[in-house]
């Protein structure tokens, strides 16, 4: 007997991340637009993320460090089985530092600590139409896209604010990419949105039950869709993180008991690690990590 | 002098062998309100759909004086350029209102989504602006927070109207607008319409069955039969004195009560 079939490096057979590499390059020359392409099955369920894994699978080398968060956090099932993966399928280190990564794929946050040039930012994308909801049919997006014709877009926003006084869409809320393009920056939420804004980092975006992948290269206009009357705005959160004792971060609120009590901790649990390491202690904390 | 709005010259459509209207040739007026009256099947909404550029027809133009006074062939703009047109200078009344109307967002939105269209990214004007067309087509104020499925057949056809015409149009297309409202509404519709295109100075083709809404709504009127305009004039004309046998028919078939 022979050795056992092997895996290809990174799962994907080179032909299909040969297509793929080409639908991310059409889709970095032309910000913001859905390029389709021919995704693959994965071995996960739609949902868990097969059009960010793809991406990363098309354009990870043996030299790339990885890290995965899934709302945030390096610690959650998605995060570490697609950790797990690459590390199986690619032996490529993987870490948890935002820092010491060059490719980050994730589900709903881009991390606190600011991207530098040379690192890609993979996003897993469930619904890549931001007019999917307005108008179901695909055809008509497309050429509502290719006309620019973004009125719809703002009859969402302004039933928002008829319904809520404000404009209460916190994820997911559209952008402009360059002046051209209407974009939904996949499920993060709205504060993350001036992140991507002139980002040094290049960011794609893998959606493989619609088949679409769209890109935003570094430096390039990210502007959030509002009123003139109601500019655009991010979430503020009343209290700091009860770990670390962040402000100016995405808080996720953690129920403690059955009797009311909670907390809000930093949703970047690397950057609430580092700060805690370095010192900082919120309300809740202990000061421990610290002292280790 | 006045130019013509919109000129049409030997317009034809075949669906395959089969014909849909054949070699219809008019002009429509600023202000002026044609009726296209006939039977079922006659071609009534093919011409329509035709003039309205939802459809290509086989063969003819359709010439249309822009804003900037240039003539136009309708079917020789780029996709843009027709888009944009029938959403700003152009209205299109359907007889169901679900087809003319987003059914899931309120009626203010209905009413604003040209306006943001065109490019108004302020919030209090498309309010305001939406409100004051919900009073026009008599909607009260505190149903603008309201989805039009929970509107009846009567109102879902006003706010339809007010929705066409927030951005001021020249010309308004309508396909049997009081079909299937009953004969009280009807008659508000028609009083409001008629208001309406006096006041706007609309020009407007309105298709229709019913030659009480010719009658009410409209100067002039072509009666077809067989997808071919077989009589045209005043409407007055055309209902007191039919020349055509066919229209002798039309008219005299309306019941009296």
């Amino acid at each position: 007997m022979t050795a056992l079939p092997q895996y290809n490096f990174a799962y994907l057979d080179e032909q299909t991340k040969r297509m793929i590499r080409r639908a991310i390059l059409k889709a970095i020359a032309i910000p913001g637009y859905q390029v389709p392409f021919s995704s693959r099955e994965m071995p996960m369920p739609y949902g868990w993320g097969t059009g960010g894994v793809q991406v990363t699978a098309s354009i990870i080398g043996p030299d790339d460090v990885l890290k995965v968060i899934d709302q945030g956090a390096d610690d959650t099932t998605n995060a570490v089985s697609i950790r797990a993966f690459f590390a199986k399928v690619a032996q490529v280190q993987t870490t948890t530092h935002t820092a010491e990564a060059s490719i980050i794929q994730t589900r709903h946050r881009i991390p606190e600590k600011p991207l530098t040039e040379g690192q890609v930012l993979v996003y897993q994308v469930p619904i890549p139409e931001p007019l999917r909801f307005l108008e179901p049919r695909e055809t008509e997006t497309r050429k509502m896209h290719a006309l620019e014709e973004y009125g719809l877009m703002h009859v969402k926003l302004y039933e928002d604010i008829a319904r809520h006084g404000r404009i209460a869409t916190t994820y997911a809320y559209p952008v402009k990419v360059e002046g051209r393009y209407v974009m939904d920056p996949s499920p993060t939420p709205k504060f993350d949105n001036p992140k991507m804004h002139m980002s040094p980092a290049l960011q794609l975006f893998g959606a493989g039950r619609e088949h679409r992948i769209y890109a935003v290269p570094p430096y390039t206009e990210v502007v959030s869709l509002d009123f003139e009357d109601h500019p655009f705005e991010i979430q503020h959160f009343a209290e700091p993180c009860a770990l670390c004792g962040a402000t100016e971060v995405y808080l996720d609120e953690v129920i403690l008991d059955d009797r009311g009590g909670h907390m809000f901790v930093c949703s970047d649990t690397d950057n609430c690690e580092e700060r805690r390491q370095a010192g900082h202690v919120g309300s809740l904390g202990t000061g421990r990590e610290a002292a280790e | 002098m006045i130019e013509p709005l919109l000129r049409v010259e030997g317009l034809t459509k075949y669906y395959g062998t089969r014909l849909g209207c054949a070699d219809v040739s008019f002009e429509l007026w600023p202000g002026e309100v044609l009726a296209i009256v006939g039977e079922s099947g006659s071609g009534k909404t093919t011409l329509l759909n035709s003039l309205s550029a939802t459809l290509e027809p086989s063969s003819g133009r359709t010439l249309y004086r822009m804003r900037d006074e240039q003539w136009r062939n309708i079917y020789e703009l780029s996709e843009a350029e027709r888009r944009f047109l029938v959403r700003t200078d152009w209205g299109f009344v359907h007889q169901n209102p679900a087809d003319g109307l987003r059914m899931n967002v309120s009626a203010g939105a209905n009413v604003g989504e040209r306006l943001m269209a065109v490019g108004d990214r302020h919030y209090g004007h498309i309010r305001e602006t939406a409100l004051d067309w919900l009073g026009r087509v008599e909607i009260a104020a505190d149903r603008i927070d309201d989805q039009p499925r929970s509107f009846s057949g009567g109102m879902r056809q006003r706010l339809q109207i007010a929705r066409n015409l927030v951005t001021g149009p020249r010309l308004v297309f309508m396909d049997e607008p009081t079909g299937g409202l009953d004969v009280s509404v009807q008659a508000r519709l028609l009083d409001l319409l008629r208001g309406l295109v006096g006041e706007l100075g609309l020009a407007a083709i309105v298709v229709t069955h019913d030659l009480a809404v010719a009658r009410l709504l409209s100067h002039r009127m072509m009666v077809m039969k067989d997808g071919r305009v077989i009589e045209a004039g005043l409407t007055d004309r055309v209902l007191d004195d039919p020349r055509e046998p066919y229209t002798q028919l039309l008219v005299s078939s309306i019941l009296q009560v």
